[in-house]
């Protein structure tokens, strides 16, 4: 079993997100970057598959230097190895592009599987998998919440809407988009970290895939940033946490008449 | 003149909520634009409240294999459609089921695809609204491509403001013979393990990551106690095991309406919004003042929730006790 999993570093869930001076994406400067959390799910997943049925587990990010970290934690839990595609520029590339760009990489490799996260934290498009599924042209399932390998087929549990859920079984190879709360991901041990600094981070960027920027060129971007208008008018409770709770009561049983 | 085709994704026999709500965008878009406006519906039946939209043509695809959802039947045949018709933009529900096929029509047939969108306008070039950092952020987003694809929230437009009309209802032919299929779904089902209900609670405390770890959850159960409340949470707290999965609010969990939702440390992401927007009165506790919790929320508190549980738990006991 050879399994890719693509993981995409974020912010922070709970990051206070500042928008940056030109109004098109947000301060990055005092983030803290973390990998995203269904993509950890996902890679949680391969491991678990990979020490059932065998094989080799690579990671595989693209981002600009600081992104090298989630493939080193990806390791540091037990990832054989890593592909870091470094580009300064990928935040402009849109999800047809990427797609192009991951194609690239694993036309060259061999695999049973690709997982990822069923979307990014931050976009939150939910596109990557299925459109790098079709430049493959490799079956996807997507929002798997539990998978199953028996001979030459995967068979998973796949989420639909309102509590609802459906049995799916594909064709090897595919590319599986991974639901948070499917596994219970690990945390590297002190043994997965020393083993990491000897494994292959092999780095490539745009050149060495044979990509010029004209075919990445985005077919959409955005334009601008600004902070949702309130739905509602909100009432601001301030306070010592003692006079927050004692207005709280208040407003609750005499305003609100809820209690 | 220009063309929009919205996919009017159907389930037991109707047309669902958020598949009507995208076509109202789609009726408003194409009165804003002058476009003309196409309604797709996959499988062997057409349902009369569909025939009965306002919009230039129906187009049915009557296909036996459509009935059920299969994604490469699903983009051959929706692609076989656009070939036909050369829409400008075509426009969908984001479901999970739409979620699942329409990117990959996108890479299929080389154009962008704006997912999850809230709205547009138009200044005077047409600009998609849709949501970043889990509702956080509004970004305005423009394509650069003779074909768009666009999906739209759940809740982004209202089905009850759609108009009404007579279109002409054309039935269309499509070859899926030559897919083949990789992928075999089974029957949909649901979890039958599901027990509690929590859609009939009067007060709901409803906590998310913010808890932090679960021995914590014990200032809750107390707060819950005296409030008479029952306990919910948002996706993170059930994923890891915090609390059980039935107590989940949102897309994937239940949803609530209760007179009091009282939401601690939860960040309210749309997947979670959509399960209890509705309720009476939103009570927010948050350390982030930009979480979009706040956004729906009647009354706010932002501070630290451990600091403020106890003393609300205390406030509250003493005011049964006076």
């Amino acid at each position: 079993m050879k399994i890719f999993v693509l993981i995409k570093q974020v912010a922070a869930q709970g990051s206070v997100v500042k928008i940056d001076g030109d109004g098109r994406w947000v301060e990055e400067t005092n983030l803290v970057f973390t990998a995203n959390e269904s993509d950890n799910y996902a890679l949680e997943e391969a491991l678990l598959m990979k020490e059932a049925h065998g094989g080799e587990v690579v990671v595989c990010t693209l981002g600009p230097e600081r992104a090298r970290q989630v493939v080193k934690d990806a390791l540091a839990k037990g990832a054989d190895r890593a592909i870091f595609f470094r580009d300064d520029q990928f935040a402009d590339l849109d999800s047809n592009a990427l797609g192009e760009v991951f194609a690239r990489i694993l036309r060259e490799e061999e695999f049973d599987l690709i997982l990822s996260g069923l979307q990014a934290d931050d976009t939150g498009e939910a596109e990557l998998g299925p459109i790098l599924a079709q430049k493959l042209n490799l079956p996807h399932v997507t929002m798997v919440v539990e998978t199953e390998l028996p001979d030459g087929v995967i068979k998973v549990k796949q989420e639909l809407e309102g509590g609802w859920f459906r049995f799916v079984e594909a064709d090897l190879p595919a590319l599986l988009t991974i639901q948070s709360g499917i596994n219970q991901p690990r945390y590297a041990s002190l043994k997965g970290i020393m083993a990491m600094k000897k494994k292959e981070i092999r780095e490539i960027t745009m050149a060495d895939l044979g990509i010029t920027a004209a075919e990445l060129s985005a077919m959409q971007s955005i334009t601008r940033l600004y902070i949702p208008e309130k739905i509602k008018e909100t009432t601001f409770i301030e306070g010592s946490a003692e006079e927050i709770a004692t207005k709280l009561v208040d407003v609750l049983s005499n305003e609100a008449k809820v209690i | 003149m220009g063309k929009i085709l919205a996919y009017i994704q159907c389930a037991n026999g109707d047309p669902t909520r958020n598949a009507l709500e995208a076509f109202r965008a789609a009726q408003l878009l194409a009165a804003d634009l002058e476009y003309q406006l196409s309604g797709t519906v996959f499988g062997a039946h057409l349902p009369d409240s569909v025939k009965a939209l306002k919009m230039d043509q129906l187009i049915h695809v009557q296909s036996p294999s459509l009935m059920s959802y299969t994604p490469e039947l699903f983009v051959a045949a929706m692609d076989a459609v656009m070939k036909t018709e050369s829409p400008d933009i075509m426009i969908a529900g984001h479901t999970y089921q739409v979620r699942d096929w329409l990117p990959r029509l996108a890479g299929q047939r080389n154009c962008p695809m704006v997912s999850d969108c809230i709205g547009y306008h138009i200044d005077p070039e047409l600009i998609w609204v849709r949501q970043v950092f889990q509702g956080k952020i509004n970004a305005d987003v423009v394509t650069s491509a003779e074909q768009v694809i666009v999906s739209f929230q759940s809740g982004a437009y209202r089905a009850d403001q759609l108009e009404n009309g007579n279109p002409s209802i054309r039935a269309m032919e499509v070859d899926l013979s030559q897919v083949t299929l990789h992928v075999r779904p089974g029957e949909k089902f649901q979890d039958t393990k599901d027990s509690i209900d929590l859609s009939h609670a009067e007060r709901i405390i409803s906590v998310g990551r913010g808890i932090s770890e679960e021995a914590k959850l014990s200032i809750i159960h107390e707060l819950a106690a005296v409030l008479d409340a029952e306990l919910a949470s948002s996706r993170p707290v059930v994923d890891y095991g915090w609390l059980e999965h039935d107590r989940q609010v949102g897309s994937s969990g239940q949803t609530v309406s209760p007179k009091l939702y009282l939401a601690v440390g939860l960040s309210g992401a749309i997947q979670h919004q959509v399960g209890m927007k509705n309720s009476g009165c939103i009570v927010a506790i948050n350390k982030d003042a930009h979480a979009p919790i706040f956004e729906i929320a009647d009354y706010g508190v932002v501070a630290d929730l451990f600091e403020i549980i106890p003393q609300l738990t205390t406030a509250l006991a003493e005011r049964q006790k006076a």
